[in-house]
């Protein structure tokens, strides 16, 4: 397996003021998500996650180092581009599920692909594809209103991953929901890691990071230890001095 | 864990010989606690001396003698399943003891200590999450009714949610020992201070 990272955080910093005010949210981080792996971030309050997130989907920039994005340069982008980088390779899961309440789910998942340009109609095809990739494709013409929380999740997880998006940004998804829920969306995103997308996921729950192939612990900014390496560390060399 | 009370719970279902008994508690624990043939038939012999489980018929062909709950043995399984298991007996965890030591012994960085172990914990965890994906898609497979599988899956999930505790306590330390660090600076103890340095050093490269 040679293939580059979906994500590559290469050395990243962002600090936030200046000099004695200077508050350093990440500091120095190296981070690879490749296709097919799902990757958890755990940490206390503070640590630095949310700002991670932040930076690998193109909503912040670093003051250091490198974000990588399906090899391109998320710092070195237009803002033109870099919305365009968000409409068609990367998708957003929050805690609070944020689909847009007067859209039924496919209309929902079919949103960003119509932003992008493409037809109602071959949107609409690309989304049901999408819902049924996570399992509620009978669920296609229903309003987030007249939907459990689980089932929103699931519609956010197909709007992250539709069409040719890869990577998929989870911010704390299993929050609102119970336990048994929460572990059934967990479910739900390794599947569709196992299927080829790349997966961040944020969390302060052990047991719903558990799911991920590797689990890395920040602290104050900095990466302080991690249950594995990275499935292909020359790859990551590669693609690190490609850049 | 009480393997008597377990044999006499599983002879409520039917008359049962001893590598049968065997079979039937590690397939509904998963094999989690494993048992060896001698520690059942060490029981069996116990719980025959004490009258709750008697030998149904003479020994078959192979030799096999078919045990069966006593009405005693019966009333037994009753008040084990309506009694709460009794708590107050905690076990020592070593995990427990070891920190209670590093706070105290000088010379140990107990923020590696912790973090080393939540590593380690967590891995423990992503098995356990294999173990039970593999486990329920097994299950989901064959269809409903599997009985086994769900108290298999049941029992992964004590372990997972006690290895979750382990962690959030292990969480729990870390912030504990860090606020004391900064509270009382003048009074911390080495250790408490090489903790605190750690943190600024982390933060200040």
């Amino acid at each position: 397996m040679t293939a580059s990272p979906i994500l590559l955080l290469d050395n990243v910093s962002r600090v936030h003021g200046h000099d004695e005010t200077a508050v350093r949210a990440l500091d120095g981080v190296t981070l690879t998500v490749h296709a097919g792996e799902l990757v958890a971030v755990m940490g206390p309050s503070g640590s630095g996650k949310s700002t991670m997130l932040n930076l690998a989907g193109g909503l912040d920039q670093p003051t250091g180092g490198k974000v990588i994005v399906e090899g391109a340069d998320v710092g070195a982008m237009s803002l033109r581009d870099l919305a365009a980088l968000r409409r068609r390779s990367l998708g957003f899961v929050f805690q609070d599920f944020n689909l847009i309440p007067s859209l039924t789910a496919a209309e929902n998942v079919a949103l960003p692909l119509e932003l992008d340009g493409l037809r109602v109609r071959k949107a609409r095809r690309i989304a049901l594809d999408s819902l049924e990739a996570v399992g509620i494709a009978e669920l296609a013409d229903r309003y987030p209103e007249h939907m459990s929380g689980g089932q929103q999740q699931r519609v956010a997880i197909a709007r992250a991953l539709v069409g040719n998006r890869r990577l998929v940004l989870a911010d704390e998804p299993t929050g609102a929901l119970d336990s048994q829920t929460g572990e059934d969306v967990l479910r739900v995103l390794r599947a569709r890691c196992d299927a080829g997308a790349g997966g961040l996921l944020v969390t302060h729950e052990a047991r719903h990071a558990a799911w991920a192939d590797r689990v890395v612990f920040l602290r104050d900014g900095v990466v302080v230890d991690s249950t594995g390496t990275p499935p292909n560390a020359e790859s990551l060399l590669d693609s690190a001095g490609a850049v | 864990m009480s393997i008597r009370r377990g044999l006499l719970a599983l002879l409520t279902q039917e008359p049962m010989y001893g590598a049968q008994l065997r079979t039937e508690f590690e397939s509904r624990t998963g094999g989690t606690w494993p048992l060896n043939v001698g520690q059942v038939y060490t029981t069996l012999a116990r719980l025959v001396r004490d009258g709750l489980v008697e030998a149904a018929g003479a020994a078959g062909d192979e030799g096999r003698i078919n045990y069966r709950l006593t009405e005693q043995g019966e009333t037994e399984v009753q008040r084990w399943w309506a009694a709460p298991v009794d708590r107050g007996d905690t076990p020592r965890d070593e995990l427990v003891i070891k920190l209670a030591l590093a706070v105290t012994v000088p010379g140990v960085d107990i923020q590696r200590l912790v973090q080393t172990q939540r590593t380690a914990t967590l891995r423990h965890l992503q098995d356990l999450t294999k173990l039970k994906r593999a486990t329920s898609d097994e299950a989901d497979g064959r269809g409903p009714g599997q009985q086994k599988e769900l108290a298999w899956l049941l029992v992964l999930d004590n372990l997972v949610y006690a290895a979750e505790a382990e962690i959030r306590w292990l969480d729990h330390v870390e912030s504990r020992l860090a606020r004391e660090a900064t509270r009382a600076p003048k009074a911390r103890t080495r250790d408490t201070a090489r903790l605190y340095d750690d943190r600024s050093e982390r933060v200040s490269r």
